[in-house]
């Protein structure tokens, strides 16, 4: 598997990642080599296998539908680059 | 004061030679003289770390608390300390001051009453095995200052190692923990997955990433350990079983222990001179009465490229999350949404990080998935049931930790395959969930060389009792860098 830089524009702009055109280049030949090295993968023979999510076997729990969480919104919000009257400020989305 | 034991210096403070003061004090002031060196603090946390001595000095007064109380702890910039900046080695998280304690940090600081120095460098999100990718710069190994300590912990080892802080918390999703403990003559632990709550912990590699300890001896792990253990309901994760005491079972003999060479960690591309430390290792467990036998691992070799499918995939789920809307990094000057989460990200995070969610990104796009991802863990199912099978023989599983000692600074930045294979011997244990752990078994030309325990689930104390056996029969652990004396 090669990457070209359009592909690799493709998947930045899925990962919603600005790349320059000489890091997209860069990445490009990067993560070839790390595909290719990821390749080894393919001689492995799985028929039959089951995937494997999660070291352990183990099912989720379950706790009562209580709230258990404290109203700290003004703590996390204090957190954030830009806020007004308790919302979030972001560019605007709708013309 | 900083060659002492961590159960030396619980002794000492009860017996009133020193106060958790005057140990903190002492502490904060090598961090002063040295950390210029090495650069492994991103935050030194002094006025807190007093405030938290000046607590344990009044229980102690008491003759209240416990082994750790009043024993000063590094933690990794990882762990989200509340009031305190927790970067996670990021330009993304340069600005975030966390708002609540991760679940050990609550444990290792509330209720065992250790004092926090501050928190150390780390690689980005963990994302490294040299600690070069942190914002923050790379940290120096203090055995030779133009060598990387080893990632992602690589700020964790570099303070304990030359005597910064006594002991420091750790992250391995990968071999973080082991590696860098390797590359400075540390012992590291990594506990079965499941057993210390991620709660608080930042996200890499959800099905992998465990918090564990870096220090000096395996005695001095244990107690942390055992400190940081245990069921935690804030974490999905958290296994519900009691801990066992990690402590008391160190002084047992382990005639009789059978520990299994797994001949593929054995094969190309090991040091020759690593080969013959571990060896000669090998040989010291003998003479301690352990049964050595030769098993194998055959899918071991495809643990690194089953890794760069599986970590990468949960990374770019997890680090969706660094949109610039809500904390951290935000681009300024932007004009549209998508725009703002494109330059916020691009700008944020560093290649490192951009490479591995661009990774997963792919592995998981459409017409791409069974290829890659479903073909991981698949394999990573082969690698599990290595381990089980290779259980049923032996007690425990020895080899290195890494091919080679600590290499130069710079010698594989732009090349990040070379950068991942360091990590060959020590992801097969995250991949299957169970302990392992790095101790010291020499040096090649003043460099350490470490030897690596895997354990079966929730053997975490048959590691450590191996460990410390072998720590008494040995002095490697406790050789310090010159320079750091």
């Amino acid at each position: 598997m090669s990457f070209s830089i359009e592909h690799i524009q493709q998947v930045a702009h899925l990962a919603r990642l600005a790349l320059g055109p000489e890091q997209a280049a860069h990445y490009a030949r990067q993560l070839s080599d790390i595909l290719e090295m990821v390749g080894q993968l393919a001689r492995a023979d799985t028929q039959g296998v089951e995937p494997m999510a999660h070291p352990l076997e183990m099912h989720q729990r379950l706790r009562p539908d209580v709230v258990t969480e404290t109203d700290r919104r003004e703590v996390f919000q204090a957190l954030a680059p830009a806020v007004e009257n308790g919302l979030y400020i972001v560019p605007k989305v709708i013309e | 004061m900083h060659s002492l034991t961590l159960k030396e210096m619980a002794a000492g403070l009860r017996a009133r030679k020193f106060s958790a003061r005057e140990l903190t004090q002492h502490y904060l002031r090598r961090i002063e003289t040295f950390d210029g060196q090495i650069n492994s603090f991103i935050t030194v946390t002094a006025g807190q770390a007093l405030a938290q001595a000046a607590a344990a000095d009044e229980k102690l007064a008491r003759a209240e608390g416990g082994p750790l109380t009043g024993i000063p702890l590094a933690q990794k910039d990882i762990f989200c300390t509340q009031g305190v900046k927790t970067s996670c080695g990021s330009r993304m998280l340069d600005n975030f001051i966390a708002p609540y304690d991760a679940t050990i940090v609550r444990k290792l600081h509330h209720e065992a009453g250790m004092v926090m120095l501050g928190k150390c460098n780390m690689d980005e999100f963990a994302m490294g095995s040299s600690n070069e990718t942190s914002w923050y710069g790379p940290v120096k190994n203090p055995w030779d200052l133009t060598r990387v300590p080893g990632g992602s912990s690589g700020g964790s080892v570099a303070a304990v190692a030359a005597g910064l802080a006594p002991v420091a918390t750790a992250s391995d999703t990968g071999g973080s923990i082991r590696q860098p403990a390797a590359l400075t003559n540390l012992t590291g632990i990594k506990p079965t997955y499941g057993r210390v709550s991620r709660y608080g912990m930042i996200a890499f590699a959800s099905s992998l990433d465990q918090a564990g300890v870096v220090a000096r001896s395996a005695e001095d792990a244990a107690y942390v350990l055992q400190a940081m253990s245990g069921f935690d309901p804030l974490d999905s994760t958290s296994v519900d079983r009691p801990v066992d005491d990690l402590v008391a079972g160190l002084n047992r003999p382990i005639r009789g222990l059978r520990i299994g060479l797994p001949k593929e960690y054995f094969a190309a591309g090991l040091a020759p001179e690593v080969r013959a430390r571990v060896m000669a290792a090998v040989g010291v467990f003998e003479q301690l009465g352990a049964v050595i036998s030769e098993i194998s691992l055959p899918n071991a070799p495809l643990s690194v490229p089953t890794y760069y499918v599986v970590a990468p995939a949960e990374a770019s789920s997890n680090l969706a999350r660094y949109d610039g809307v809500r904390y951290g990094y935000r681009a300024q000057g932007v004009k549209t949404l998508e725009e703002l989460y494109k330059r916020s990200r691009g700008e944020g995070f560093g290649p490192e990080v951009q490479r591995r969610i661009m990774i997963g990104t792919y592995v998981l796009s459409h017409g791409y998935y069974d290829a890659y991802y479903l073909k991981a863990q698949k394999v990573r199912k082969l690698i599990c049931e290595d381990f089980r099978r290779a259980f049923e023989q032996v007690d425990l599983v020895l080899g290195p930790t890494t091919t080679d000692v600590a290499f130069k600074l710079g010698a594989k930045t732009d090349d990040p395959v070379a950068m991942y294979l360091n990590d060959i011997y020590t992801i097969a244990a995250n991949l299957a969930g169970i302990p392992a752990m790095s101790l010291p078994c020499g040096f090649v030309d003043g460099l350490p060389v470490g030897l690596q325990l895997m354990g079966n689930y929730f053997d975490e104390a048959r590691l450590l009792n191996a460990a410390h056996q072998y720590q008494q029969a040995t002095d490697f652990h406790k050789q310090m860098p010159q320079a750091f004396r």
